[in-house]
C-alpha cells in the first residue's frame, strides 16, 4: 500500500522557520487537506512533499509511483496549443504522439473543452478554460498521487463546482490519492477525509478533523452544517483570527 | 516540420497582405520623382532612369561579381556573429555572474561606432576580406548576444517547476521549455543583426576594399555617376527588403504567434 508519510518535518528559509515539527500520514485512496491562512507555509509543505524543495529536517516517505500537481495558476506553456499542453505530462513519460494526443482529446472533451479550442494557444483562453486545461494535464497522466495547490481559488462558483465534481468522481472510484491545500474551509470539507489545521508562524498542525461520510453523499446542507461547526471551533477561530468584536 | 508546412501554407495570404506595403513604397517613389523634377538628373536621377540603370547593372558581369563578393562577406560576418553571439549570450544568460559582467562590456561594444571598428580593422587586417568581415561581425554580434542573454535571463521558474512535477527528462525540458522561449528572443535578434550586417558591409567595403558593392559605390561617387550610385543603393535596399519580408517575416510570424 503506497503512502505519503511525513515525520517531524521542520523547514526554514534563512532564520525564519516556516514549518515546525509536522507529522502526518496520507494513505492510498485518501483525501487529505491542509487548511490555514494564506502565507502560513501550506505551499511550502506541498512543495516539500512533491519533492520540489529539498528537505532539511525530518523524514518524508513518498511511495506513490506517479504524481502530478494542479497549481493555483494554470502554468500552461504559452507556445503549445491546448492539446499539446494537456499531453505534456504524457510526453514526459514517452507516450507516442498519436496516442497521447488521443488521450488529451478524450479528457479535454470530458472537461467540457470544445473541439474548436484544441489548437488555441493559452493567450486565447479565458482564466477558467486555462484552469480546466491545467487540470486535464494533471489528470490525464492518471497520477497515483495528486497535489492540489488551491487550484479552485480563482474560479467562479459554477466552474469550481464542476472541477470539484470531477475530483469527487475520481475519489469515488478509489483511483487516486489527493493532497489538497486550501484556505477555503468549505472546499476542504466537501472533498476531504481528513483536514489538518496549519497555524502559521511557524507552521504547525494544531488540530485534525476527520469526516467519514463518502464524498458523493455530501449534500450542500451537510457541507454548510459542518462548516458552521468548524467555524465555531476554538482552534479555527484562533488560527484564522476570526474573533468577533 | 509542421511549422515549415504552415509557413508555406500561409505564404500566399501573407503576400496578399502586402498590398498596403507596396502602395507605401510607390508613394515613396512618387515623392522621389517629385524630388527629381525639382533638383534635376545630376542631383537626384528619376526613379525611371535609376531602375533602367539597375536592369543594365544585372547584365553586367563585373557587377554580379561584386554583388556576390559583398553577399559572401556579409554572410561570413553574420554567420560568425550569429554563432559567437548566440553561444556567448546563452552562456552569459545561464550564469548570473557572467551576465552581470558582460552587460557593461556589451554596452561598450554597442556604443562603439562601426566607423571606428573599420579604422582599427584596416590597421589590424589591412585592406581586404578580413577587415570587412571583422567589422560586420563586431558590429552585429552584440545584437545577437543581447537577444540570447535576455531570452535566457527571462526563463520562468514556474514552468520549470511544473515540468519537474512530471519528472520531465532534461532533454525534453530543454527542447520544450527553454528553446521555444529563448528562440522567440534570439530569432528577432538574428533578423536585426542581419540588417546591421548588410549595412555595415557596404560601409566597410567603401572604405577598405577595391571590390564589392561598396567599392563600386565609391567609384560611382568619384565619377559623379549619381545614376549608378542610386541604382546600387536600390539593389542593397531591395535585397534586404526581399530577404526580410519574403523569407524572414513569415518565419518570424510562425515562431512568435503564441506571444501576446
Amino acid at each position: 500500500m503506497a503512502r505519503l508519510k511525513v515525520e517531524n518535518l521542520t523547514f526554514s528559509f534563512g532564520y525564519q522557520t516556516i514549518l515546525e515539527d509536522i507529522s502526518f500520514e496520507l494513505k492510498e485512496g485518501e483525501v487529505l487537506s491542509v487548511v490555514g491562512p494564506s502565507g502560513g507555509g501550506k505551499t511550502t509543505l506541498l512543495r516539500l512533499c512533491a519533492g520540489l524543495l529539498d528537505r532539511q529536517e525530518g523524514r518524508i516517505e513518498n511511495s506513490f509511483a506517479t504524481q502530478a500537481i494542479a497549481f493555483q495558476d494554470p502554468r500552461l506553456l504559452p507556445w503549445l496549443d491546448v492539446l499539446d499542453n494537456i499531453a505534456f505530462g504524457l510526453k514526459a513519460r514517452g507516450v507516442p504522439k498519436a496516442e497521447r494526443l488521443e488521450k488529451a482529446r478524450e479528457i479535454a472533451l470530458r472537461f467540457d473543452l470544445e473541439e474548436e479550442d484544441f489548437d488555441k494557444f493559452p493567450k486565447e483562453l479565458s482564466g477558467g478554460m486555462s484552469q480546466r486545461v491545467s487540470f486535464a494535464r494533471a489528470l490525464v497522466t492518471r497520477p497515483d498521487l495528486l497535489f492540489l495547490d488551491e487550484p479552485f481559488s480563482a474560479l467562479d462558483i459554477g466552474l469550481k463546482r464542476e472541477l470539484q465534481n470531477h475530483v469527487i468522481e475520481l475519489i469515488e472510484s478509489k483511483e487516486i490519492t489527493i493532497f489538497f491545500i486550501t484556505h477555503d474551509l468549505m472546499e476542504a470539507i466537501r472533498l476531504s477525509d481528513k483536514i489538518l489545521l496549519l497555524e502559521p508562524d511557524p507552521g504547525r498542525i494544531v488540530e485534525t478533523f476527520a469526516f467519514d461520510l463518502p464524498q458523493k453523499e455530501r449534500t450542500d446542507e451537510w457541507v454548510y452544517t459542518q462548516t458552521a461547526r468548524l467555524l465555531a471551533h476554538p482552534k479555527i477561530i484562533e488560527t484564522f483570527e476570526l474573533e468577533l468584536k | 516540420m509542421d511549422a515549415v508546412k504552415k509557413i508555406v501554407r500561409d505564404f500566399p495570404a501573407f503576400l496578399w497582405g502586402g498590398w498596403g506595403a507596396i502602395a507605401a513604397i510607390f508613394l515613396f517613389i512618387a515623392a522621389w520623382d517629385v524630388g527629381n523634377q525639382f533638383y534635376g538628373d545630376m542631383i537626384l536621377p528619376s526613379p525611371l532612369d535609376t531602375f533602367a540603370n539597375l536592369l543594365k547593372l544585372f547584365e553586367d558581369e563585373a557587377f554580379l561579381q561584386n554583388l556576390s563578393i559583398t553577399v559572401d562577406r556579409a554572410l561570413v560576418g553574420f554567420a560568425l556573429s550569429m554563432g559567437v553571439g548566440t553561444a556567448l549570450g546563452l552562456l552569459a544568460g545561464f550564469f548570473v555572474t557572467a551576465s552581470i559582467t558582460s552587460r557593461p562590456i556589451v554596452t561598450i561594444l554597442m556604443g562603439m561606432p562601426p566607423i571606428a571598428w573599420i579604422v582599427l580593422a584596416m590597421i589590424w587586417f589591412g585592406m581586404g576580406d578580413a577587415t570587412v568581415e571583422f567589422t560586420v561581425f563586431v558590429a552585429s554580434m552584440p545584437i545577437v548576444f543581447i537577444g540570447a542573454l535576455q531570452g535566457t535571463r527571462t526563463l520562468e521558474d514556474k514552468f520549470e517547476e511544473m515540468a519537474d512535477t512530471f519528472r520531465v527528462p532534461w532533454t525534453m525540458k530543454f527542447i520544450d521549455i527553454y528553446i521555444p522561449h529563448i528562440f522567440s528572443y534570439i530569432f528577432p535578434a538574428w533578423v536585426s543583426a542581419l540588417g546591421m550586417a548588410w549595412k555595415i558591409v557596404v560601409m566597410a567595403e567603401l572604405l577598405a576594399t577595391s571590390d564589392g558593392i561598396g567599392a563600386q559605390l565609391a567609384l560611382a561617387r568619384s565619377q559623379l555617376d549619381t545614376e549608378t550610385a542610386l541604382a546600387l543603393v536600390v539593389v542593397m535596399v531591395g535585397l534586404l527588403m526581399a530577404v526580410e519580408y519574403i523569407f524572414l517575416e513569415p518565419i518570424k510570424r510562425e515562431v512568435e504567434k503564441w506571444r501576446d
